[in-house]
C-alpha cells in the first residue's frame, strides 16, 4: 500500500490555490496600509464609506474580494472532488469522504434555515451576517461530528484507543501496518505516541467536548440566573453577601482552584458529589419558581404544573446526584437509572462552578438595569410577586446579551476543558478529548508536531465559530 | 480662514431638497421637495411630529447624514454656494465657523472628560488659528454673554458638575464662539425643565439680535416657535406642507394639516366639556407605507378620493401673499374660518364623595452621601414635605410641578411602592400609608392603578399586548376562565378604541400612541377608582396627545375614576383639571380649582411657571417672568422657602423671612390655598399673566 | 480616599483569609494527607503507618488550629513522635529543638516549608516570581501596547475593512488558548523539521537549526530573543483579542456618542477627533478590562510555563498542586490573590483618575 499524499490526484489544483492564496495575502495588505493614507477628492464620510466612483482604491479592494472568493472557491473544489474521489484524491479527499454525512447534515440544515429565516426570529436573523453563518456553520460541524461519531459510530475510522503495531509516530497518510482487509487502510492523520489513529481521536474526542460544554454552561447559567436576579432586584444585603461570594470565587486563579478540586483525592473524599447535590438543585428550584410564580393566581393549573415539572426533574436529579458508589445514595439501586462517571462529573462540577460567576455578574447587571424600567414600575404596581417580576419581566428582557454570552461562554468552557486536558486532571489519561491528546503530543511536539496540531485545530475551529456565532448574534439582536 | 463676507443674499437656501437613508431592503426617503430660505438675521422654524424629516433637514444642511443617508435631489446652497460640492476641508472650514449646532441633549453633546474651556477655545483656535490666550479671553466672554455665573469658575470645570440649564447654555456658547452666520437649533430646550426653557429661550433670541445671527429653529412646539422665530414651516411626513410668517401660518393656515394640529393643542378658552379639542384621526404614516398623492390625505377632513390620492402635490403660493405657500390642491376650495366640527358636548359630571384624602403626608429618604465609595454621612432628602389634600370621585385632579418637584415619590407612596414616613392617606376609610403593595388586598390594589409616562418603556417588550392585560386580569381575580379572562380583554381593548387584532401583537409592532392606550386598558382592567396617570401624553406626539388625553376623559367619565394627573404642562393642566395642586420641591406651594390657580394672586412660582409655558396664540399677550438660574436640588434645598432663591416678589417679604422660615399654608378665599409669606396687599396686586387680546 | 483604599484593603484581608481557608480545608481533606504521607514516606505504607506519620508531624490536630498555627496566630505544634523524634512546626531540619520560635506563620513573616522542594516557602516564592515577573512585564509590554492600538484602529471607523480585518484577528487570538498556539508556535517556528525554522536554515538567513527555542528553560538564566519570544507571544496573543475587542466596542461606542458629533461639527478634523475627543473617553472601560486580565495572565502563566518548562511561579504551582504541599499551596495562593485584589484596586483607582464624572469631593 502507497502511503498517500495530502492531495493525491488533487494535486492539480495545488498550484491555484497557492497563488490565489499569496494573491489574496498581498492584495489584503495592501488595502489594510492604504487604509491609512487619507483620500482625496471623493466624499468619505465619518465612517469611511466612500462615495463616488471605484477609483483605484476601489479596484484594489474588488481584485482583493475576487482574489478571496477564489480561494474559497478552489478549497471547497478541493472538498467536493474529495468526496467524490475518496482516498484517491489523497488525504484530503479521504478525509473529505470520511465527513460525508456531516456535508450532508449541514446542507440540508443550511437549506430549510435559508428557506425560512423570515420564519424564524433571531435564528433566522443569523443568516443575514455573513460572520454568523460562518460561525454557525463551525459550530454545526463539530455538533454533527460529534453526533455521527458518538450515537451512529460514522466518521472516525479506527477504534480511538486501538493501537496498530509499528505506527507509532508515524506521519499523516502512512498505510497502516497489517491491516486486515476490512480495516481503513490508512492513518489518515498519522499515528500518535502510543502508535493510535489520530484522526479517529480527534474525531471521537469531539463527543466529548460537544456533549459537556454546552451542558455545564447550561446549569453554569441556571445557578448564575437563579442567584442573579434576586440580588440585582432587591440589592441590599443580600446583593453585598452574594457579590462578595462571587468574586470569592472569581479571585481564585482558574488553574488552582482546578488542581485542588479535580483530583482523585479530591473525588475519593466525595465533594464534588456534594457540590453536584448543591449545583444541580439550582434548575428545579429555577422551574419550580417559575411555574408558581406565573400560575399561582390560578391554583389548579399551578399544582398541576408544579407536580408535573417537579415530579420528573426531582426524579432526574435524584437519579443525577446519588451514585451507589460514591457517598451520596438517595435512591434505592433499583432506581437509580444512571450514574455519571466520577471522572467526569468532577470536571462538570468544577466548570460550572467555575463559570456561574460569571454568569452571575452579568445578570445581576442586567438586573439592576431592567427593574427601572416602567413595565416593572407596572407590574409592582398591580401587585405581582418578586419572582413573577424577575422571571417573567425582567429575564425574557435580558435575553440578548444571555444568548450571546451563552455562546461565548460555552467557548470558553471549551478552552477549561482543554486546560483540564492539558493539565492531565479529571479525564482519565487515554480519554481521546482534545486537551488530552495535546498535552499527550506536546512532548515530542518539535520532532512530531502532528499528534497535537490536529486536536488543537479542531478546538481552535470550534472555539471560533462559537465566537463568531456570537459576534454575529450580537451584531443581528442590535439590528432592532 | 476668514468667512465669506461679500454675498448679500440668503444666507441659507434650500431649493427643493430631497433626502433618503438607504438600508439593506429598501430606500427610506427621509425628506422630499423640501424648500426653504433663511434670509440674514432671520429666525425660521422647522415645525413637525417625531419622524416628518426636520432633525434629517438639518443634518443635510451640516452634510452629516451618517452611513446610509444621502441626498437624492435639489441642492444646498450656503451663502450662495453649493454645499454638495464643496470638499471635505471645505466643509469643515464653515462647521463650526459659520454654521453652528445645538442640540436636544446639552449633556451628551459636551465631551465628558474635557474641560469645558478647553472645549470652547478649541473652536476659535481651529477656525481662526488664534493664540491659546486669545481664545482664552474670547471664551470667556462668550460665557459671560451667555449669563452664567462666575465664568472663570466655569471654564475650569467638568460638565458633569453644571446643571441642565447652565450645560445647554455652554452649547449655545459654544455654538456662538466664532460668531457664525447660522445658527442651527434642534429641540434646544426639550430636554430642560419649563421655567428653565423660558430663560434658555429668551436668551438665544437676545443673543440672536445681538450677533446678527440668522437661525433655525427646529421643534414641534409650535408655542416656543411663535416666541422665536419671524416665519415657519410645517413638516409633515418628509414634506413642508405650509410656510409662510407667523402671523400667515398661524392666523390664516392654507393647509389642513396645520388647521388640525392647532385645534388638537390646547389653547386657553378651551374645555373639556364644552370645547373639547379636536383629535387627528389615524396614525401618521410610516415613511415606507406613505399614501400616492397628499401624505395627509387618509386623516385628512377634507380628503377627496380621486384627487386628493394621485400624483404629486406641489407647493403653491396663497393668493395674494406670495410669501405664504401650501402643500394643499383644495386649498381655494376649503372654508379656512368655518369653526371646527364639535362633537357631542359632554355634560360634567357630578363631583361625588372623597375617596382619596392625604393628611400631612411626608416622604423622607435617607441617602449615602457619595454613592460610589460608599460610607460616610448619609443626607435626609425630604421628598415630600407635609402634603394635605383629598380627591373626590370623578374629579380631576393635577398635580403640577417640575423634575424634582416630589411628584413622583407622592405616586409612590399612594401606590405602596413606599410607605409614608409620616401623616395619613385614607383611601375610603381605609389608612394605607404603612402598607407597603405586597400586603394590600386585591381590592385596594386593583382599584389604585396608575398609568405611566414613557410609551416605550410600560408595556413589557417580550411580551403579546392580550397576554399583558390579561395577567393584569388575572392577578386582579377578574374573570372565571382563560376564555372569560380573553373576552374582558378584548372588550378592555374596544374601550381604549384598540382594534381587536392588536391583542396578538407585539409592542414593537405598536405606535407610541397606540402602547400608551394599552397601558390604559391595563389600568382600568380592574374597574380602578383611582388612576394616577404620571405624565400620561407628554412623551407622545402633539397629535396624538389630543386623542390620548380625550380617551382618558371619556372612561372618567363613565366609570366616575378619580383621576390624579401629573404634568409639567400648564396648558393641558388648565384644559382638563378640575382641581390643581402646584408642587415645588416637595411642598405644596398652590392649591385650589383651576379657574382659582389660574388666576390672581397667584404664588409666585405658579405666576412664573404660567409665564414660562409656551402658548400658540398670536392672541395671547404674556408677561415675560424670567426666573433666575436652575431648580435647586432635592439633595440640598435652601433654607427657608423653597422657592425664595429664585423668587422675584421676596424684596416685599421684610426682614428676610423668606430666607429663615419655611413659610405656613394660608387659605385665601374659597379654599384657595398659597403657601407664602407675602402680605394679603401684595398679592391682591398682582395682575394675571395671561391676557387674550381683544379681537 | 484614604478610607475608601483602607475599606478596600479590608475587604482585600477578608477574601485572602476566606481564600486560604477554602485552600487549606481542601488540602487537608484525608485523600490528600494520606497521598502526601505516602509520597514524603514511601508508597507502601500501611494505615497505620500513615496515621503515625501525620500524628507525629502534627497534621491530626484540628483544623482551625492548624490555619491558625499557619496564620501565626496559634503556637506552632511540638510533638515527640512515637519514634522518639521531637518535631515542631517552628522547628525547622538542622535546627536545635530549643531555639526555633513558639509562633510561626504568616504574621510573623514565616510563610512555612515546602515538602516537596524542602526548602522555605518563602524563599522559593520570591526566586519564582523573580522569574515570572519578567515574564509578565515582557508580556504585559507586548499585549497592551499591541492590543489598544488595534483596538483603536478598528474602532474608530466602525464597519471599514481594516476594522474587519482586525476584529477578525483578535476574535481569533481570543478563540486559540494558550495550549494551542504554543502548540501551533513550536510546530511552525521552533521545530527543526517542520514549519519556517527548516526553510530559513536553508536560505541560509538563520544561523541556528531552528528560529525559535521550543523550550525557555534557559530563559531563567539569560533572556534571549531565541528563548524567550515564544512564551511571551503565546500569553500575550490570547489576551490581546479580547484586550482589542473590548477597546473597539468602547471605540465605536464613543465615535457614535453625540460629542463627538459636536466636535465634527464644530469643524474638528477626523485626526483631532480621535486623537483628543474620543481617546480618553474610549479608554475608561479597557483599563479597567486590563487590570482585570491578571487572574487570567496567571492562567495563561501557568500553561505556558509548563509547556515551555520556565521555572517561574506557575511551573511551582503545578508541582505544588501534584504533591499536595500544602504550605507551598497556601504561600501561592496567597501571593495569586493578592495579584488579583490589588490590581482590581488599581483598576478603580484609574478608573476615578480617567474619568471626571466620578471624582471624590
Amino acid at each position: 500500500m502507497e502511503p498517500l499524499t495530502w492531495t493525491g490526484n488533487l494535486s492539480f489544483l495545488n498550484l491555484p490555490l497557492q497563488t490565489a492564496a499569496i494573491l489574496f495575502f498581498i492584495l489584503a495588505l495592501l488595502q489594510i496600509l492604504a487604509g491609512f493614507v487619507p483620500q482625496r477628492g471623493s466624499t468619505i464620510y465619518h465612517d469611511s464609506t466612500v462615495a463616488g466612483g471605484p477609483g483605484l482604491h476601489g479596484w484594489s479592494a474588488r481584485l482583493t474580494l475576487w482574489s478571496f472568493y477564489l480561494v474559497l472557491l478552489i478549497c471547497a473544489a478541493f472538498l467536493v472532488l474529495g468526496m467524490l474521489m475518496g482516498t484517491s484524491g489523497g488525504i484530503i479527499g479521504a478525509v473529505s469522504r470520511q465527513f460525508v454525512p456531516v456535508w450532508v447534515a449541514l446542507a440540508i440544515t443550511f437549506f430549510l434555515s435559508l428557506r425560512y429565516r423570515r420564519r424564524l426570529g433571531l435564528y433566522g436573523k443569523l443568516f443575514d451576517s455573513t460572520i454568523g453563518m460562518v460561525g454557525f456553520g463551525l459550530v454545526m460541524f463539530w455538533v454533527f461530528t460529534a453526533i455521527f461519531a458518538g450515537v451512529f459510530d460514522m466518521i472516525y475510522t479506527h477504534a480511538p484507543l486501538e493501537q496498530a503495531s509499528g505506527m507509532k509516530n508515524k506521519l499523516p497518510g502512512t498505510p497502516m501496518n497489517g491491516a486486515e482487509a476490512e480495516d481503513f487502510q490508512w492513518y489518515l492523520f498519522g499515528g500518535d505516541n502510543l502508535a493510535r489513529d489520530v484522526f479517529s481521536r480527534m474525531v471521537v474526542g469531539s463527543v466529548t467536548v460537544i456533549l459537556i460544554a454546552p451542558l455545564a454552561t447550561i446549569f453554569a447559567f441556571m445557578v448564575g440566573i437563579t442567584l442573579g436576579l434576586p440580588a440585582g432586584y432587591y440589592g441590599g444585603r443580600l446583593d453585598t453577601v452574594l457579590s462578595f461570594s462571587a468574586n470569592l470565587i472569581l479571585a481564585f486563579p482558574v488553574i488552582l482552584l482546578f488542581y485542588l478540586l479535580v483530583t482523585p483525592e479530591i473525588r475519593e473524599s466525595g465533594l464534588p458529589n456534594y457540590m453536584a447535590v448543591v449545583l444541580f438543585v439550582f434548575p428545579l428550584i429555577f422551574l419550580g419558581v417559575l411555574i408558581n410564580s406565573r400560575f399561582h393566581t390560578q391554583p389548579q393549573k399551578n399544582t398541576l404544573f408544579l407536580v408535573l415539572a417537579l415530579g420528573i426533574g426531582g426524579w432526574l436529579y435524584l437519579t443525577l446526584v446519588s451514585d451507589q458508589s460514591s457517598v451520596i445514595r438517595l435512591l434505592p439501586s433499583s432506581l437509580d437509572f444512571f450514574n455519571i462517571p466520577g471522572g467526569i462529573l468532577v470536571v462538570f462540577v468544577s466548570v460550572v462552578f467555575v463559570n456561574s460567576p460569571t454568569v452571575f455578574r452579568i445578570v445581576r447587571g442586567l438586573a439592576m438595569d431592567i427593574k427601572t424600567r416602567d413595565y416593572v414600575a407596572a407590574a409592582q404596581t398591580r401587585g405581582e410577586g418578586p419572582w413573577y417580576i424577575m422571571l417573567w419581566e425582567i429575564l425574557p428582557n435580558a435575553r440578548g446579551p444571555l444568548i450571546v454570552d451563552f455562546c461565548l461562554r460555552i467557548g470558553y468552557t471549551t478552552i477549561l476543558l482543554g486546560t483540564l486536558g492539558f493539565f492531565g486532571l479529571g479525564l482519565p489519561p487515554e480519554s481521546p478529548d482534545w486537551g488530552t491528546t495535546i498535552n499527550d503530543g506536546r512532548k515530542l511536539l518539535s520532532i512530531f508536531p502532528h499528534p497535537a496540531l490536529a486536536p488543537a485545530l479542531a478546538l481552535l475551529s470550534l472555539v471560533l465559530g462559537l465566537n463568531l456565532l456570537a459576534d454575529g448574534l450580537r451584531e443581528e439582536s442590535l439590528k432592532d | 480662514m476668514t468667512k465669506i463676507t461679500d454675498y448679500d443674499g440668503p444666507v441659507l437656501e434650500i431649493d427643493k431638497l430631497s433626502i433618503s437613508f438607504f438600508t439593506r431592503l429598501r430606500e427610506i426617503p427621509a425628506v422630499m421637495d423640501f424648500s426653504v430660505a433663511v434670509q440674514p438675521g432671520e429666525a425660521v422654524g422647522l415645525v413637525g411630529e417625531s419622524g416628518c424629516g426636520k432633525s434629517t433637514v438639518a443634518l443635510g444642511v451640516m452634510q452629516d447624514l451618517g452611513v446610509n443617508g444621502r441626498i437624492v435631489g435639489g441642492s444646498i446652497k450656503f451663502k450662495g454656494r453649493d454645499m454638495s460640492e464643496m470638499t471635505q476641508e471645505e466643509l469643515r472650514d464653515i462647521r463650526g465657523n459659520e454654521i453652528a449646532m445645538i442640540y436636544q441633549e446639552p449633556m451628551a453633546s459636551l465631551n465628558p472628560a474635557m474641560k469645558i474651556g478647553k472645549q470652547l477655545m478649541e473652536v476659535p483656535m481651529i477656525h481662526e488659528g488664534v493664540s491659546k490666550e486669545e481664545a482664552h479671553a474670547r471664551a470667556l466672554e462668550v460665557v459671560t454673554d451667555v449669563k452664567l455665573p462666575d465664568p472663570k469658575r466655569m471654564l475650569d470645570s467638568y460638565p458633569h458638575q453644571l446643571s441642565g440649564g447652565q450645560q445647554q447654555r455652554i452649547v449655545i456658547a459654544l455654538a456662538l464662539m466664532t460668531k457664525p452666520s447660522l445658527l442651527i437649533l434642534d429641540e434646544p430646550t426639550t430636554a430642560l425643565d419649563v421655567t428653565v426653557e423660558a430663560a434658555v429661550v429668551e436668551l438665544v433670541k437676545d443673543l440672536g439680535k445681538k450677533y446678527g445671527t440668522s437661525m433655525l429653529f427646529i421643534s414641534h412646539n409650535l408655542g416656543l416657535v411663535l416666541e422665536t422665530c419671524d416665519r415657519l414651516c410645517v413638516m409633515y411626513s418628509g414634506e413642508a406642507v405650509e410656510r409662510g410668517s407667523i402671523e400667515d401660518v398661524f392666523d390664516d393656515m392654507r393647509h389642513p394639516y396645520t388647521q388640525a394640529l392647532f385645534r388638537s393643542i390646547p389653547l386657553p378658552g378651551a374645555d373639556k366639556n364644552a370645547r373639547p379639542l379636536v383629535a387627528i384621526p389615524g396614525n401618521f404614516p410610516l415613511p415606507h407605507e406613505r399614501p400616492d398623492g397628499c401624505n395627509f390625505g387618509p386623516r385628512c377632513n377634507y380628503y377627496m378620493e380621486g384627487r386628493c390620492d394621485q400624483g404629486y402635490i406641489p407647493m403653491d403660493e396663497v393668493e395674494g401673499n406670495e410669501r405664504h405657500v401650501s402643500r394643499c390642491l383644495r386649498m381655494t376650495e376649503i372654508d379656512w374660518d368655518a369653526p371646527p366640527e364639535v362633537a357631542a358636548k359632554a355634560e360634567k359630571p357630578a363631583v361625588g364623595e372623597v375617596v382619596l384624602k392625604m393628611d400631612h403626608l411626608k416622604k423622607y429618604y435617607e441617602v449615602a452621601a457619595n454613592a460610589l465609595f460608599g460610607g460616610g454621612e448619609k443626607r435626609v432628602v425630604k421628598a415630600n414635605e407635609t402634603l394635605s389634600f383629598e380627591a373626590r370621585e370623578s374629579e380631576t385632579l393635577a398635580i403640577v410641578g417640575e423634575s424634582g418637584c416630589g411628584k413622583s415619590t407622592f405616586a409612590k407612596v399612594l401606590m405602596g411602592l413606599e410607605t409614608a414616613t409620616d401623616g395619613k392617606i385614607m383611601m375610603g376609610d381605609e389608612e394605607i400609608q404603612d402598607v407597603a403593595i405586597q400586603d394590600r388586598s386585591t381590592e385596594t390594589i386593583s382599584s389604585v392603578q396608575m398609568v405611566f409616562q414613557n410609551p416605550f418603556d410600560t408595556l413589557n417588550p417580550s411580551m403579546t399586548v392580550g397576554r399583558q392585560i390579561i395577567r393584569a386580569l388575572e392577578v386582579f381575580g377578574v374573570g372565571e376562565s382563560d376564555a372569560d379572562r380573553r373576552q374582558r380583554m378584548l372588550k378592555l381593548l374596544d374601550l381604549v378604541k384598540l382594534p381587536r387584532a392588536f391583542a396578538d401583537r407585539m409592542p414593537r409592532q405598536l405606535s407610541g400612541g397606540q402602547k400608551q392606550r394599552v397601558g390604559i386598558a391595563r389600568a382600568f382592567a380592574g374597574d380602578a377608582r383611582i388612576v394616577v396617570a404620571d405624565e400620561p401624553v407628554s412623551a407622545l406626539d402633539v397629535s396624538v396627545q389630543a386623542a390620548v388625553t380625550d380617551l382618558l376623559m371619556e372612561i372618567q367619565r363613565e366609570n366616575k375614576t378619580t383621576l390624579l394627573f401629573i404634568s409639567h404642562d400648564l396648558s393641558i393642566v388648565r384644559y382638563l383639571s378640575d382641581r390643581v395642586m402646584v408642587m415645588y420641591l416637595g411642598h405644596v406651594v398652590e392649591l385650589g380649582t383651576t379657574d382659582q390657580v389660574f388666576a390672581p394672586p397667584y404664588h409666585p412660582y405658579t405666576e412664573a411657571l404660567l409665564s414660562a409655558v409656551p402658548i400658540a396664540d398670536t392672541s395671547v399677550e404674556k408677561e415675560h417672568i424670567v426666573l433666575e438660574g436652575d431648580i435647586p436640588s432635592a439633595m440640598n434645598p435652601p433654607p427657608g422657602c423653597p422657592f425664595q432663591t429664585r423668587c422675584r416678589w421676596k424684596d416685599k417679604v421684610a426682614g428676610g423671612l423668606c430666607e429663615q422660615k419655611v413659610p405656613p399654608v394660608r387659605t385665601l378665599e374659597d379654599k384657595h390655598q398659597i403657601k407664602c409669606h407675602l402680605s394679603e396687599e401684595v398679592l391682591a396686586s398682582m395682575t394675571p399673566v395671561i391676557k387674550i387680546a381683544a379681537e | 480616599m484614604g478610607l475608601f483604599i483602607l475599606r478596600r484593603v479590608a475587604v482585600m484581608l477578608l477574601t485572602a483569609l476566606c481564600l486560604t481557608f477554602i485552600v487549606f480545608t481542601l488540602t487537608n481533606l484525608e485523600p490528600n494527607l494520606e497521598k502526601l504521607a505516602k509520597t514524603q514516606g514511601n508508597m507502601r505504607m500501611t494505615d497505620e503507618q500513615v496515621e503515625t506519620w501525620l500524628s507525629n508531624r502534627g497534621y491530626r490536630d484540628n483544623l482551625l488550629s492548624k490555619y491558625g498555627q499557619w496564620l501565626g496566630v496559634v503556637p506552632g505544634y511540638v510533638i515527640t513522635g512515637t519514634d522518639g523524634e521531637l518535631r515542631g512546626k517552628c522547628i525547622r531540619p538542622g535546627m536545635e529543638a530549643s531555639g526555633a520560635p513558639r509562633f510561626c506563620g504568616v504574621v510573623q513573616g514565616d510563610w512555612g516549608w515546602s515538602t516537596r522542594f524542602r526548602e522555605e516557602v518563602g524563599s522559593i516564592i520570591a526566586k519564582r516570581l523573580g522569574a515570572t515577573g519578567w515574564l509578565m512585564l515582557a508580556v504585559m509590554c507586548v499585549m497592551v501596547p499591541g492590543a489598544l492600538i488595534i483596538g483603536v484602529l478598528a474602532g474608530m471607523r466602525e464597519g471599514s475593512r481594516l476594522d474587519r480585518g482586525l476584529s477578525t484577528v483578535s476574535i481569533l487570538t481570543t478563540a486559540t488558548p494558550e495550549y494551542v498556539s504554543g502548540v501551533i508556535f513550536i510546530a511552525l517556528l521552533a521545530s527543526t523539521k517542520y514549519g519556517l525554522s527548516p526553510l530559513l536554515a536553508e536560505w541560509g538567513m538563520i544561523e541556528g537549526k531552528s528560529l525559535f527555542k521550543g523550550t525557555a528553560t534557559s530563559a531563567m538564566k539569560d533572556i534571549t530573543f531565541a528563548n524567550f519570544t515564544l512564551p511571551v507571544l503565546t500569553i500575550a496573543l490570547y489576551g490581546m483579542g479580547y484586550i482589542a475587542r473590548m477597546t473597539r466596542a468602547s471605540m465605536t461606542e464613543v465615535m457614535t456618542a453625540q460629542y463627538i458629533r459636536t466636535a465634527r461639527l464644530k469643524g474638528v478634523s477626523f485626526q483631532n477627533i480621535v486623537m483628543k475627543h474620543a481617546l480618553r473617553n474610549a479608554l475608561i472601560a479597557p483599563f479597567t478590562v486590563i487590570m482585570l486580565q491578571f487572574p487570567w495572565l496567571l492562567n495563561g502563566v501557568v500553561i505556558v510555563e509548563t509547556l515551555f518548562n520556565y521555572k517561574g511561579f506557575g511551573w511551582t504551582l503545578v508541582e505544588a498542586a501534584g504533591n499536595n504541599d500544602i504550605e507551598m499551596l497556601l504561600g501561592v495562593s496567597v501571593v495569586s490573590v493578592f495579584v488579583v485584589l490589588v490590581t482590581q484596586l488599581i483598576s478603580d483607582i484609574g478608573y476615578v483618575y480617567l474619568n471626571p464624572r466620578i471624582r471624590i469631593s
